[in-house]
């Protein structure tokens, strides 16, 4: 059994000009112990899946799937009080500004304990020695020292960081990262692809990149979907994609890359839409 | 065009003052420390570095945004101190500048024709008839239509947005573009037309850029010579080709270390090293 | 360049056309967002009819605001026992028609919150962006000026100012006015601090727009949609504001028919006759809710679109 398994998910925002469709019909599943990436451009319904499904989208939105299972559990009948209870423990998400992720006017120690003390039973001390253990997992520098910290007097990766150490306080099943590197410097990306990725083998959790930077998802997915204007392109092991890509827009993408410019003009992607007809 | 030099920077220094508060003292934080280079006419300098490296306070002094705190910026052969003698129709002819986030850089209640016209009307005397035709043609020049012209910048993508910044930016047909990441906000689709119009421009405009970017795969393509900064000085300028095939700090690196390599050999590495 | 031929004049008037649609689809998708709020359509509604009043006032009122009918002081409401047919919420304790009265009455408590917001308006953005924009000496004493005003309680200010400036419906207004400002200053100043140093702005500056080209056509603009909730909200305080000073003898004088003095009027007669307080006094309440209703929908309608732009 697949550890998130939806089929032909829908979502729809009310808008002044009527209704946007920001998702048609797309599959997802989700193995324990995968790295699945879903990369897009914006306005591809790349983050609205999995806001979707932790049922983070505004009233605006009409959501309907044929399936939306998480371990078996019907996620689309539960009651809030319910989906709370799947939701931060077994499925948990970090987002892109870690800063802005933080409240600002508590220590960082004690929005790690908040989310320990919702979702286990430690008390008092058992608590503070967890979450030093946790900002110790997470690779931050002196965790005894800087869980009485506050947000910003953390550097942008640290933030990252905590928001990682919040995100895997419970040992989630399934942890979504949304564009979590977009924010930071090259040098700290690579710091929390590398631990997010560890993590991610230590536990053996499944881990859903959601992504904008196919550099990104080469260094990290085992498998792609790739999204466009709400509908899903392609969906490939990592290295097939890249290698042999299915799709017109995928093969658009990758030659958009600077990196793998030939001539003088790099391709664009309205090139292949004339001839690849998406 | 060899030794055709058109900005040359100097010993280039910018001083920050903290205001002390209740309980602290006030200090000083220098964004740029010494720094010089030359940039030749109708080529591309890159600025590399991750964020407070100084960079944009680099952007900053060389489009008169702040005055430098010492040392010499020359565009064209006009020397630059702006603390000293004010900015002048001609200073602000020679250098416009690109900003990272089309969001951010024009004015919401704006439409894109008075967006446009807007340096024109401020710096000459032209009448609005022909400040509308030139307006047009450049709308025309960046691949927007002239029926954008009446619009808001909001029903704009990102991209058509920044091709409508680039546009103001050459309205007063300007020597020096300073372009502070002016892709890193943008779709990787819509990053490449923006590279090469940027492209189209510089050879028919014959403009010359100072790029800058933390992002190396960009840099690598558009730039003529790259400088790589950190922590306000540059620790490494020269070539593209000599920075990227010989770097010599550890700084750079370190930055082409951390990034992402999307080729499959390096996919192939990293799934052999997870079954391992 | 080029020159403006046949074919490009052809295009200005498709330009013009675009640039029309444009500004249309912005009022389009304000009136979307603003119609989406049920309690702001009923409010603007109900404000709308109160300025038709308020206009149409002499055509509207069955009788003279002024004229005492001497055959029937104090008559009660219509539907009650004893009510003329002439006088349908009744009549004072002089035989003065009070529909009329309210009626007429419309026309000074609009008229007046109109006045005030517009002076409090000009005056507090004018204050807020020099003090936002300059910073520095003029922003310290703008706001330090403001904090005073804003450290007396709001009624007694403008009673003291109403006293001091003879009581009349012109130092009333001009009172409110004072106590109003405050609340524009900090908040023009708020919006220009956060939009000041947006890249907009920079762009501008670099493209070599002054001081006040800057501050009122750059900036200015783009702080406008919480000042014209917070002027709508202002409009209905300057209304109560005008009722209390009237009431307290301070506001317009009698025998004006402002809503305020009517009640301070009547004060003797509450347990007499119930109809001479509560009618003024529902008029006031109305009007009131109605604004505020519209207020919130112009927040509605405004704030999302701040940020999404």
């Amino acid at each position: 059994m697949p550890l998130l398994e939806i089929r032909s998910l829908r979502v729809a925002f009310d808008t002044a000009k009527g209704p946007f469709k920001a998702l048609d019909g797309v599959d997802y599943t989700v193995d324990a112990g995968e790295v699945l990436a879903i990369v897009g451009e914006s306005g591809s319904g790349k983050s609205v899946a999995m806001l979707a499904t932790m049922g983070l989208l505004p009233d605006s939105a009409t959501i309907t799937a044929d399936k939306m299972d998480f371990e078996g559990i019907d996620l689309r009948t539960l009651s809030a009080k319910e989906r709370r209870k799947v939701i931060g423990k077994d499925i948990s998400m970090i987002f892109q500004e870690p800063i802005a992720s933080l409240n600002p006017c508590f220590t960082v120690g004690f929005q790690l304990g908040e989310t320990l003390k919702v979702h286990t039973d430690l008390k008092g001390r058992q608590i503070r020695d967890r979450s030093i253990e946790l900002l110790t997992d997470v690779g931050i520098p002196d965790p005894a020292g800087r869980i009485d910290a506050f947000p910003h007097q953390m550097s942008g990766g640290q933030c990252q960081r905590v928001m990682i150490a919040m995100a895997i306080a419970c040992a989630p099943k399934l942890l979504i990262a949304d564009e979590p590197t977009t924010a930071l410097d090259v040098t700290i990306q690579k710091q929390i692809l590398d631990l997010l990725v560890q993590l991610q083998q230590d536990s053996g959790m499944g881990l859903i990149m959601i992504t904008h930077d196919m550099g990104v998802v080469a260094e990290t997915a085992d498998r792609v979907i790739v999204q466009y204007k709400g509908r899903k392109m392609e969906e490939a092991d990592v290295l097939s994609l890249f290698e042999n890509p299915q799709s017109p827009y995928t093969r658009a993408l990758l030659s958009a890359l600077p990196e793998n410019a030939t001539g003088d003009r790099l391709p664009t992607v309205s090139d292949f839409a004339e001839a690849g007809g998406f | 065009m060899e030794d055709d030099v058109i900005l040359k920077v100097r010993d280039l220094y910018r001083t920050y003052d903290i205001s002390g508060g209740l309980l602290r003292k006030a200090s000083q934080l220098t964004a740029v420390k010494g720094v010089s280079f030359d940039v030749e006419r109708g080529s591309t300098l890159a600025v590399v570095g991750e964020s407070g490296c100084g960079k944009s306070t680099l952007a900053r002094m060389l489009t008169m945004i702040d005055a430098q705190s010492s040392g010499e910026i020359e565009i064209d052969g006009l020397s630059i101190d702006i603390s000293k003698t004010g900015i002048s129709r001609e200073m602000r002819q020679k250098v416009q500048i690109v900003f990272q986030n089309p969001y951010g850089s024009l004015n919401p209640r704006q439409k894109i024709g008075h967006v446009l016209e807007e340096p024109l009307l401020l710096n000459t005397d032209m009448p609005s008839a022909e400040r509308r035709d030139l307006a047009l043609e450049m709308l025309q020049k960046v691949g927007l239509q002239p029926e954008h012209y009446g619009r808001y910048p909001h029903m704009f993508s990102g991209g058509q947005r920044q091709r409508i910044a680039i546009a103001r930016a050459i309205m007063m047909q300007p020597k020096l573009l300073v372009l502070d990441e002016p892709v890193s906000a943008l779709d990787l689709s819509v990053q490449a037309q923006i590279l090469n119009l940027l492209a189209d421009l510089q050879e028919e405009m014959g403009l010359t850029y100072v790029f800058i970017s933390h992002d190396l795969s960009v840099v690598r393509y558009i730039a003529d010579k790259v400088m790589v900064m950190y922590f306000g000085e540059v620790v490494e300028y020269g070539t593209q080709d000599e920075v990227f095939d010989n770097p010599q700090h550890d700084y750079t690196k370190t930055l082409f270390a951390a990034t992402p390599k999307a080729d499959v050999e390096s996919i192939r590495k990293r799934l052999a090293a997870k079954a391992a | 360049m080029t020159n403006s031929s046949p074919a490009a004049k052809a295009d200005t008037a498709k330009l013009e056309a675009e640039s029309r649609n444009a500004t249309k689809a912005q009022f389009a998708e304000f009136w979307y967002y603003f119609s989406q709020n049920k309690g702001a359509v009923i409010g603007l509604a109900i404000f709308a009819l109160l300025v038709v009043m308020a206009v149409f006032a002499p055509v509207l009122a069955p009788h003279d605001p002024d004229v005492q009918y001497r055959d029937s002081f104090l008559a009660p409401p219509i539907w009650q026992e004893g009510g003329k047919a002439a006088f349908l919420l009744g009549t004072d304790w002089v035989g003065r028609d009070i529909l009329s009265r309210i009626i007429y009455g419309a026309r000074y408590s609009l008229g007046i919150a109109v006045m005030v917001v517009i002076f409090s308006v000009t005056t507090g953005v004018c204050l807020g962006l020099l003090a936002g924009y300059m910073r520095g000496v003029v922003d310290v004493v703008i706001m330090r000026i403001m904090d005073i005003i804003l450290s007396f309680p709001a009624l007694l200010l403008a009673l003291v100012l109403a006293v001091i400036l003879q009581p009349g419906l012109k130092s009333a207004m001009f009172a409110i006015s004072i106590v109003l400002l405050p609340h524009f200053v900090r908040l023009t100043r708020a919006a220009v601090l956060s939009e000041r140093s947006r890249d907009y702005v920079v762009a501008a500056r670099i493209a070599g727009a002054g001081h006040i080209r800057l501050m009122f056509t750059t900036i200015l603009p783009n702080c406008l949609a919480p000042l014209i909730v917070q002027a709508t909200l202002s409009f209905s305080n300057a209304i109560l504001d005008v009722a209390a000073l009237g009431f307290l003898g301070m506001g317009a004088q009698p025998p004006t028919p402002e809503w305020g003095t009517m009640l301070a009027e009547a004060r003797e007669f509450i347990l007499r006759a119930w109809w001479v307080v509560t009618f003024p006094g529902l008029a006031i309440l109305i009007t009131v809710l109605a604004i505020n209703l519209v207020g919130d929908g112009l927040r509605d309608a405004l704030d999302p679109k701040l940020k999404r732009s």
